[in-house]
This record gives C-alpha cells, structure tokens and sequence, in this order.
C-alpha cells in the first residue's frame, strides 16, 4: 500500500542529501528527504574535520577534484545566503623532509590542474614566521589561501531549512528497507510505511552501497573507515590559525590540526577501516595517536584543554572516487555515494549537479518563488553589547543564561526547537545552538535543556533523547 | 575476645579506630575524640544511620523537597525507612524542620523537612 | 553606571559568607549575583548530611547548611540578583552581568569578591575511549536531576572515580533502589573522605576498585555496559585484566576545576596546581581589590572550611573599601610547597600588616603514614606536626602566628613540607 507519491526522494539526511533537497527544491515538483535518525546530520556529517577543503589534494579529473573546487568556490555566497558559519581561514599542508618536496610540488601541481586559486610553497623558516606554533623540522610547506573552515552542523540544517522553507518534507525516523523499481518510478518501503518516487536520490552515507545495491546489479562496496579526534577548549583556539595538514610520508596518514569556526581546536583524524558502519566508538590507541601525530606539526599543544574526543565513519568507496550520477541499469535512480573527504567541501556542487540532471528527467522547471535566503540562528554571544540589550528587552528569555560555557541562552534554545525542523532532541539543540558543546560538556545545562525540550515540545522528561528513541536520558520519574 | 576496625564516621577526619569486644566490655582506640569511642560502641553493638533522601511536593515551583531521619536509626531499618519515604507525597509550602513522617518504620524516629519550600508563585 | 562598594560574584556558600561577613565589618552597599535561581549554590542538591560540624557544631545536610547562610544574608537586608550571569568583568572592576528582568546591566565596583565555585571534569577530559550514548553523566548533573529535578537517571550503574559526589551518589542510587554495581578509581586512594567510603560503599557492600578505570564505553544510544581495567603505577591499562559490566549509566566523578574563566580575564596571576588565582594573606588577588574565595580559589573538601575562608575574604573586602586602599607591601613572604605538599593558599604572606595569624591550607599529593608536616621559615624549622594519615582528599591547614615572624626579620621564604616523623 502506498502512504504518498513525491517526483524526488532524497535518502539521507546529511550534508548532501540535505544540498541536493535544497537544490531540487528550486524546482516545481514533490520532494521528501527520508532520514532514519531523529534530525539531519545525525551520520558522517556531523563527526568530521569540518574543513572546506581548497581542492589541491583529489587527482586532476576525479569526481573529488571536480566537486571540491566547485564546491569551495559556491561557499562564500551559500554561508550569505543561508547564514551558516564559515571562514577562509586558509590551509597549509607541511613537509618535514627534503626527500618528500617532489611530493608537495606534487601537490601544487595537482591544484593548479584543479583549478586552485592562490597557492603557493614556502620555506620551513616562512611557514613558522606565518604559524609561529608549527614545529622545527618543517622543511617547507604548501599554502593555499581558499582553504577553510565550516560548521558541518550549521551547514547541513541551513540546507535542510531552506529546503524546508521552499517545500520539501522531511521524514525523520525513517528507515530505507527496500526499493522496488515499478513501472514509472520506484517503491521505497520503511519502517514508516510505502512511499513512491518518480526519482530517487541515494544519499546515504555509509550506507549508499546498501541503497545502491538494492536496484543495480552493478554493485558498490563501501568500507567504513573511522577516524578519531580530540577537541580542545577555546582556550587553545588560536594554537594555530590555519588548518595545518601533513603531507603524507614517512609519518603515515597525516593528523590535521585546525581551529574550528567555534573557536575551539580540532586535532584528526585517525583512518581505520572498520567492520560496523555504526562503529563511532573512540579507542584508546587512536586517540593516542591523534596526540602523537599531532605534535609532529604543531608545537605546544596544550592535551590537557582537550574537552572531547569523537569519532567519525568515512564512507570509502573500493573505486576510491565519489559515486555521482543517474545509475546505469537503474534509470531515474540517482547516487551520491562514496562520498568521503572532501565530501563536506562538494555537497554543494553535488548538490546543484544532481538537482538539474534529476529536474531535466523530470521535465521540471524553476519556481519562480524559490526563497535562497535563509535567517541563521540568533547567537547573543556574538552580538554587541547594544544589540544584545536590545534582544533581551524584545525577548526576555535571550537574557537567561542556560549554557554558561557557550554563553546560550534560554531564547536561544527556545528558538532552535520552534524553528523549522527545529530540535527534537539533546543533541539536536547542541548542533544548532552550541547549547553544552563547552568545556563543561553539559554538566551544568543539561537539566536545564531538558525541561526547555520538554515544555515546548510536549515530549515528556523521561522521554526526552540525547538523539534518536532508545537514547533516553532518565530511566523514570520518582 | 574480638577486635574489630573501623573507621570513624563521626567527622571527616576518619578515624582509624581498633575495638576489642570481651563480653561485655567494649574498650576503644585509635579516637582523638569522645563521639570515636561512642560512634565505635555502638557500631559493633547497635549500628545507626542518619538517612537522607527527598519526597515529592506538590504546589511548589520545585519538584521535590530534601528530608532526614531527625536522629540516626538502627542501620537494618534503612531500607525499610526508604520505602516510608518513597511512598510519601507532601504540599507545600514546608519548612526545614517539619515533621514529613512519624516514627518512620516503627523506629520512633520522625523524618523531617530539611529544605524550605514556599508555595508556588 | 551604578557603583558598589562591594560586589560578589557567585551566590553559593563563599559568596553568602563573604558578603555576611563584610556587613559585618562595615560595609553596606553589597551585590551578590547569582547565576542559578536560587542562593545556596551546589549545597541545595546536597541533601545529605555531614556539613557544619565545624560551622554550627552540629551536622547538617546542605540545603539546612545554604538554609543558615541564606536567612542570616535576608535578615542582614544584604541585596541580590538571581538568574544573573555575569559575562564579564574588566580590570577596572566593570561587572557586565544579564538576566530576565534588566536585561544586559553593567556596574561597577569598588571590590570584587570572586565565589563562582566549581565545575565537574567531563567525560571528554578524561578522554575515556569508547562510543558517545546517553546515560553517562557526571555525578553532580545526575545529582541535580534526582534531588532537584526528581528524575532518576538509571537503574544499573557504574562509577567511574571515588570523589565525595561520586561516592555519595552511588549510596543515593542504591538508596532509590537501583543496583551500583561498582566503583573504580584510577588512583591506588580514593579522592574521597574517609567516612564517605565507609557510609556510602561499604555500608551497601558496593566494591571499591582503587588502580581500575574504564576502557571502554558501548552502547550506541544509550549506554549498555564498561569494560573496567587494572592500571599500572603509570597509570596505563594493564591488558589482561579487563572485566565488563553491564549497566544503563556511567556516572563520573573525577575531579573539581575552579570555574576561572572570569578571573582569568581580569588579567590575575592564576595558579598551575590549584587551577585558581593566586592570592596574600588577605585573600586578594593580583589586581587590588579582587578578592577569591570558595572553590573557585582551590578546592575545598568541606564546606565549613569555605565559609571560614569567604568570610575571611569578606572582611578584607570591607577593610580595603574603608580604607581605600591595600597598605603598600613592606615585607611579602613567598611560600613554598614540597616534598609531598602540593599547593598553598594563599600563596604570599604581607607579615607587616597581616593579621595577628593567618591559615594556610593545602593538600597533600599522596597517601602518607606517619609523617610530620613541617614549616620552614627561611632554611630554620619552625613547626612540626605528626600525623598518622595524610591523604590527598583531605584538606590540611597550619596557621602561622604574626608573633612568630618577630625572630625572622628578614626572610622572603616559607616553606612547607611532609617529612618522615
């Protein structure tokens, strides 16, 4: 039995998914997002480097480097339009040795054919003048200005918002089972009921082989590669001002270190390929690693600001390139999979290119009404002292502090749970208004949070999750 | 003759007590004060506990207001004291010293308010 | 902007003892802003008992203990904000402070009394390794949602470090009928008072595992159990010797930082061991006029101590706003700590104009038995005094007589140390 009929479904609610809803969403047509956790940005888009990477690293003629310059280039004027935080705060990647400088020519010469803007190779002696932090046996290093830092959070809801606010649904808690090519489109069964789809957009993470392989016989095989990171307090924000990558060599995989655009210090990732595709749990021997292979670019790293540790699942495809297209013997089914570094820095681009093929398969034309403008949260923290008075006479509640180490107010909060596909749970007020993302991780706000959750939901205490049902945080009420 | 160890718990200092049970006589040492030789007798004769828990109120801006034993009881009624607790449900407003339950589980002991909590506004 | 004389920052126990007791000495124009709705900061979730014995002489739980403080600061007519988070506060004693009703305020003080107390180490600090799920809190949150709120955050319970929350949580649990099936220590003692071990663990016959901690977290959403190991003296997980437990919650209570943020932008000399500011003997830190107290300065093992030290901090306060003035510093003695001693507060004595003696507290880095604390003025041994046990959960004092300086005129040192009795 069929629940509803969409021209498009979009699987997946991450970064790309929610690029691709936003983009289809300039067109006349049906479009649901299905997502099977709680809230968008539940998967790898929510644990990763949070890099806009500048695009010199993926091969000249990949669909990486294709995507990742396009999709650095778009940044500007996406974080305008749809007020997510971002800077360019530029990248450098170091060589420690002379052996390895034919590899970082290397590098320099993949992202002039890439099409990057601004780089540039400097001695060890300027690298440190310009990053006094960067350790003595850097030989030289390869800057490129367009690199940047995101809020993958910020990002993805953005995307997610504005697709809502010109028309896409979103069905949250929703899990694929199986699709089913009928005659003139495929059948999507959830957990949730039927649904039809003229298109399908497979943007599933780590799990777009699992999708893909449910209607082509031409099979993708994707290998969850898990990486660990450290977070430091802001205290430690300005270690280092550009995100310091390692070229790879005779220290293995590189370890980044990087400020965030919260002002806190990011130290990763580790890589192991992993069996679970749900595996996010940290080990000791990565984190680790993550403080010794950091400490080979950067000096001083004060360990002991570190606030948390987390881990991410790299989507990596055996064809070692992002996935990007209508499938072969799957017609009008589309893929986004595979999608690994720098998958955060393309979604945009991805997302323009699969909106317009699926649009031109459906015959769709542009909405003459498509909002691209979107109001990003209210951050009090970051106001002046007029603005913020001003705030609070208009709204008391922006003048009751909940998050004492982020600064985030009652308003605030209230806020990011009213809004569209506002927060439902714990961790989804977390991602939008940095509510217990300091360096006492909730312990003071956590209460707090919960009872603003439950009264302006409606969902009981006992019932409120830290993200998707099962994740409760009281056992019951005495 | 039996000797026991124990640690004091009538202050933080935590006393390292030694006691020596002959019979009757009780002897104590190892105390730098008098409330080590009393705590030490009785906890080998007839140990006590101050419990300390809360009880639902109602009609107050606050869920729950903090209660006590209003002296020590014998150690084996805690549980059963808990459960007296646990079951009990009061309105505000109340104050630090009301008597929340009388002779909480047959021991003679009233539980009482250790908070004080107004009506809600 | 409106002027105080003396504004204290934090409405918990420092700051209502410091505030009452600079009434006290004569000082009237008085704010104490309080971020939390209620005064009594952390004592009202405390409901046990166990505070005042020194104080009151009698014992109290928390709650009764803010009770005294909060009704003697009314009676005195002493004034307060709730709901005021301060966000900042300039070298120049500027106070910018928000809440519901007047919105973003600034003010302005003569004195400032800094008493915002402390914060628990989280999870990401102790860098525990595992998955993130619901159900791992620390001991202080968990506490605040069971004797506040009225919510019990599990029913099969792990706890992860032996602090006092720690401990008197596990009896709470055990007490509202869930099973705390046991407590591991990374350290070889428990951080812990004595009587909380025997009270809360051993009175429930919950184990104590000194040398464990956990290395390993599952359960995707909520938590489902720890993997628990033994760890060598270097304090490293010793393979082989890992044991799992299943449980619903991780409780975690590892250790207290002073909540410095504040302090560290007025630009004041902070301390490496205590995480606080570093202060004379008036409790006054390196800007004039800016006073700490309270567990923001160090932290305390009982709350009688912090009282006693606020209202210390209270009456400078007051004195330096009467005068004007701190008096210009002819004789300032640095003090040392070593040889198992790991900190003072405070960290400077002015003898010229110190009070007729001054209490130095400090906290010893290990377990010792049998050894003596000694104080050295300059290389000459002044005091000694033996104690059978030292431990690093309990709090140590010595108080130094102004008397006892007229024999040495011309020291810039002090020095106090364990040594073998």
């Amino acid at each position: 039995m069929i629940d509803s009929r969409y021209d498009a479904v979009v699987i997946g609610g991450g970064v790309v998914g929610c690029a691709v809803a936003r983009e289809l969403a300039r067109y006349n047509l049906s479009l649901c997002l299905l997502e099977k956790e709680e809230d968008v940005c539940s998967g790898t888009s929510k644990a990763n480097s949070a890099i806009v990477h500048a695009g010199f690293d993926a091969v000249p003629g990949t669909k990486k480097a294709e995507f990742n310059v396009k999709g650095n280039q778009m940044m500007d004027e996406l974080a305008r339009d749809l007020e997510f935080e971002f800077k360019r705060n530029g990248s450098v990647v170091l060589c420690f040795a002379d052996e390895d400088m034919p590899k970082l020519a290397e590098l320099y010469q993949r992202g002039l054919k890439n099409g990057v803007e601004g780089l540039e190779i400097v001695s060890g002696d300027k690298i440190r003048e310009m990053e006094p932090n960067i350790t003595d046996e850097v030989v030289a290093a390869l800057v490129a200005p367009t690199g940047g830092i995101v809020c993958p959070f910020g990002l993805t809801i953005a995307l997610a918002e504005n697709a809502a606010d010109n028309g896409a649904e979103f069905k949250f808690n929703t899990s694929v089972l199986n699709i089913k090519k009928v005659e003139d489109g495929y059948v999507i069964e959830t957990n949730n009921g039927e649904i039809f789809a003229k298109t399908v957009i497979n943007a599933a993470g780590v799990y777009s082989d699992e999708i893909h392989n449910m209607v082509s016989e031409t099979k993708l095989h994707i290998t969850p590669r898990k990486g660990d990171y450290c977070l430091l307090d802001k205290e430690a924000g300005n270690h280092v001002s550009y995100t310091v990558f390692q070229l790879p060599g005779k220290y293995g995989k590189g370890i980044l270190v990087s400020p965030t655009v919260h002002g806190n210090l990011l130290l990763g990732p580790t890589a192991v390929d992993v069996d679970d595709k749900d595996n996010t749990a940290t080990t000791a021997k990565e984190l680790a690693d993550v403080a010794k292979k950091s400490a080979v670019s950067v000096k001083n790293i004060p360990y002991r600001l570190t606030i948390t540790s987390f881990s991410g699942v790299r989507a990596h495809e055996d064809g070692d390139d992002f996935v990007i297209g209508e499938v072969s013997d799957a017609p009008c089914f589309f893929d986004a999979a595979g999608i690994e570094s720098p998958g955060l820095s393309s979604a945009p681009a991805i997302g323009v290119y699969l909106a317009e093929l699926v649009a031109d398969k459906l015959g769709a034309e542009k909405k003459a009404d498509f909002n691209p403008k979107r109001k990003g949260f209210v951050k009090l923290a970051e106001k002046s002292f007029e603005e913020r008075a001003a705030l609070i006479k208009e709204n008391p509640l922006y003048g009751v502090i909940v998050c004492r180490c982020m600064n985030v107010s009652e308003g605030e909060i209230v806020d990011a749970i009213n809004r569209t596909l506002g927060a439902k749970s714990l961790d989804g007020v977390k991602r939008r208004v940095h509510q217990g993302m300091g360096r006492c991780q909730a312990g003071f706000c956590t209460s707090k949070t919960m009872e603003i959750l439950s009264r302006e939901t409606g969902i009981p205490m006992e019932k409120i999750c830290k993200n998707s049902e099962g994740s409760e945080m009281l056992s019951h009420k005495m | 003759m039996e000797t026991r160890n124990l640690t004091c718990i009538g202050c933080p200092m935590g006393c390292a007590l030694t006691v020596t049970m002959d019979g009757e006589n009780i002897t104590v040492a190892g105390n730098t004060c008098p409330v080590g030789e009393k705590y030490a007798k009785k906890e080998v004769t007839n140990p006590t506990r101050v419990v300390t828990s809360s009880v639902r109120v109602n009609g107050a801006d606050i869920a729950r207001v903090s209660v006590k034993t209003a002296s020590d009881i014998p150690k084996n009624k805690i549980f059963d004291c808990m459960a007296e607790i646990m079951k009990i449900e009061v309105n505000a407003p109340v104050s630090i010293g009301d008597v929340i339950i009388e002779n909480c589980a047959g021991t003679g002991v009233s539980v009482v308010a250790t908070k004080n909590v107004p009506s809600a506004t | 902007m409106k002027q105080y004389d003396i504004v204290v920052i934090g409405g918990g126990p420092a700051g209502l003892a410091a505030a009452i007791s600079a009434k006290k000495a004569g000082v009237s124009d008085i704010m104490i802003l309080e971020r939390d709705a209620t005064l009594g900061g952390i004592l009202n979730q405390c409901i046990h008992n166990g505070f005042g014995l020194h104080t009151f002489k009698e014992e109290l739980t928390g709650p009764e203990y803010a009770a005294r403080f909060i009704e003697q600061a009314k009676e005195m007519e002493i004034p307060y904000k709730l709901g005021a988070m301060v966000l900042s506060v300039s070298p120049e004693k500027v106070i910018t402070y928000m809440n519901k009703e007047e919105g973003l305020v600034q003010i302005s003080a003569k004195a400032i009394i800094l008493a915002m107390g402390c914060r628990e180490r989280p999870r990401g600090a102790l860098n525990i390794p595992g998955f993130r799920p619901a159900g791992i809190y620390s001991a202080g949150t968990a506490q605040r949602l069971m004797n506040i709120e009225g919510y019990s955050v599990g029913k099969e319970v792990v706890i992860l470090g032996s602090g006092d929350i720690g401990l008197i949580m596990a009896r709470r649990m055990t007490l509202e009928g869930a099973n705390v099936k046991v407590v591991a220590e990374l350290m070889p003692y428990s951080g812990g008072l004595k009587r909380n071990i025997v009270q809360c663990l051993n009175d429930f016959n919950i184990p104590l595992k000194l040398s464990h901690t956990v290395v390993g977290i599952d359960g995707e959403k909520r938590i489902t159990g720890v993997t628990i190991a033994e760890v060598d003296a270097n304090r490293q997980p010793i393979p082989g010797t890992e044991v799992h437990y299943d449980c619903d919650t991780l409780l975690l209570s590892c250790g207290l930082i002073p909540e410095n943020e504040l302090t560290r932008e007025i630009g004041v000399e902070m301390n490496r061991v205590t995480s606080g500011p570093n202060v004379d003997d008036k409790l006054q830190t390196g800007v004039e006029g800016v006073f700490a107290c309270g567990n923001v300065l160090h932290v305390h093992d009982l709350v009688d101590h912090v009282s006693a030290e606020a209202a210390l901090a209270g009456e400078n306060a007051a004195a330096y706003v009467l005068s004007g003035t701190t008096s210009e510093k002819t004789h300032k003695i640095t003090l040392k700590a070593e040889n198992g001693v790991r900190y003072t507060v405070p960290q400077t004595i002015d003898v010229e104009n110190m009070r007729d003696s001054v209490t130095v507290r400090f906290r010893v880095a290990d377990i010792y038995h049998d050894r003596s604390i000694a104080v050295y003025y300059g290389d000459k041994k002044v005091m000694s005094r033996k104690k059978r046990v030292l431990a690093p959960g309990e709090m140590e004092q010595v108080q130094l007589k102004k008397d006892s300086f007229k024999d040495y005129p011309d020291i810039t040192e002090i020095t106090i140390r364990t040594e073998e009795a």
